[in-house]
């Protein structure tokens, strides 16, 4: 890192939309690094935090994609807070696992999984006003707001994720050479 | 006779070429349609590359006395670049969950050029997956259309097992059979036309997940270097 670029530490937000919370592990999975990091960046809105909103921000990093009303919510609100905006993960990127329903009618999914599949009995679709609504299709990110850096993997590797921190915080451009893009 | 690629000069032999000669002199040109074995197909455009000052495919453009080519510039790079993302928001690309992955090419030819998004918004179509022949499966949302499999049925099988149908976005690969399905076809484990898909749309069943993550074919070297000398 470089020592003299950052006199203030950056306000890092980040959030899982439709994702397993992976990348947030892999995230966690740079280990004692976050020591070194946090010397450099301090945490807004994150699980890591349990603050639900944000505050103004300079990165924010989003793992999953946009598969109900409230995905999209959070994403908009995270657009406008922060200054970098980072899909981080496969399913950010193209929506990954959830997206596998993209070709199948919603209606279908809800009736078979809490209709008609096997063993269910006396089901019914969850109609609790609190829940979001999903939506008729999963979407990357990139299709609603724009994002500024693509950080590949499912999860990335913690080195990936190190490597593209690092790089930001210098104010370098992220580069991931040969081992740190995957896009499994 | 030479010709010269980025500044390096590329012998060849006639009827060699652009990408055949460069690759044989060690240079690697990124390409998805072009096989060794097969004639040039010229359809994926990855291999594009200035030649004498105009774009073409280097995989169909035969080597000449003194040629100029130009192929890591970064103007081909990029529409190498959208080519890549275009065939990946084409169909459906979910690498975590892909058996060929670790082993694909469009993957690596992904991580060759630093793809790290699809980038355009994805199309996601609805495309069959064929499970109906005992050994092999069929995934369209993956096929790239490289024609690859209908010329190796065609030409070394003798059975013309696959074919394209249709045109523009609507193109997609048909099985010829009358129910349209791998199953009802002579299709063989030992059929050529199984070993030359490059992404992982034909595949053999259960054999996937076998080689480790770490172990696959581009996991420890790029494919720049693996085509060039694949036996290290
Ligand atoms: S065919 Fe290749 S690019 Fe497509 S999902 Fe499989 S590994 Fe990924
Ligand atoms: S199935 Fe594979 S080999 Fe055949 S056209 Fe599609 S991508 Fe090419
Ligand atoms: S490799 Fe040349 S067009 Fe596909």
């Amino acid at each position: 890192m470089n020592p003299e670029r950052p006199k203030r530490k950056l306000r890092v937000a980040t959030t899982s939309l439709a994702g397993c919370f992976g990348c947030h592990m892999s995230f966690l999975d740079i280990d004692e690094r976050l020591i070194e990091l946090l010397e450099h960046i301090e945490f807004d809105a994150s699980p890591l935090t349990d603050i639900k909103t944000p505050g103004q921000c300079d990165l924010g990093l989003i793992e999953g994609g946009l598969c109900n009303a409230e995905n999209v919510h959070v994403l908009l609100n995270m657009r406008q807070k922060c200054r970098i905006l980072v899909a981080m993960g496969a399913c950010a990127i193209n929506g990954g696992l959830p997206a596998q329903r993209n070709h199948l009618d919603i209606r279908d999914c809800l009736q078979t999984v809490y209709l008609t599949g096997v063993g269910l009995n006396r089901g019914f679709i969850p109609n609790d006003p609190e829940l979001p609504l999903p939506l008729d299709q999963v979407h990357p990110l990139h299709d609603v707001v724009k994002i500024d850096y693509f950080l590949p993997g499912c999860p990335p590797p913690a080195d990936a994720i190190w490597q593209f921190l690092t790089d930001l915080i210098a104010g370098r451009t992220p580069q991931l050479g040969h081992g740190l893009i995957h896009y499994d | 006779m030479t010709f010269t690629l980025d500044g390096h000069d590329i012998p060849f032999e006639p009827g060699q070429t652009v990408v055949q000669a460069a690759l044989a002199a060690g240079h690697y040109i990124p390409h998805l349609c072009y096989h060794p074995e097969f004639q040039p197909h010229g359809s994926c455009k990855v291999c594009t590359c200035t030649v004498n000052g105009r774009t073409a495919t280097s995989c169909t453009t035969p080597a000449s006395e003194g040629l100029e080519v130009a192929s890591e510039t970064p103007e081909i790079q990029e529409i190498r670049r959208d080519l890549v993302q275009f065939l990946f928001t084409e169909g459906n690309h979910f690498c975590p969950s892909c058996e060929q992955s670790g082993d694909c090419m469009l993957q690596a030819v992904g991580y060759e050029l630093g793809v790290v998004t699809g980038h355009y918004n994805p199309l996601f179509p609805n495309r069959p997956v064929d499970a109906s022949h005992p050994d092999v499966l069929l995934d369209t949302n993956r096929c790239i259309l490289c024609e690859l499999c209908v010329r190796a049925s065609a030409q070394i099988d003798g059975k013309s097992i696959f074919a394209l149908s249709g045109r523009g976005i609507t193109k997609h690969l048909i099985v010829n059979a009358e129910s349209g399905r791998l199953g009802d076809t002579q299709l063989a484990t030992t059929d050529k036309a199984l070993d030359v898909c490059p992404v992982g749309a034909i595949l053999r069943k259960r054999t996937g997940f076998r080689v480790p993550i770490g172990r696959r074919t581009y996991d420890a070297r790029p494919i720049s270097q693996v085509t060039v000398e694949p036996a290290k």
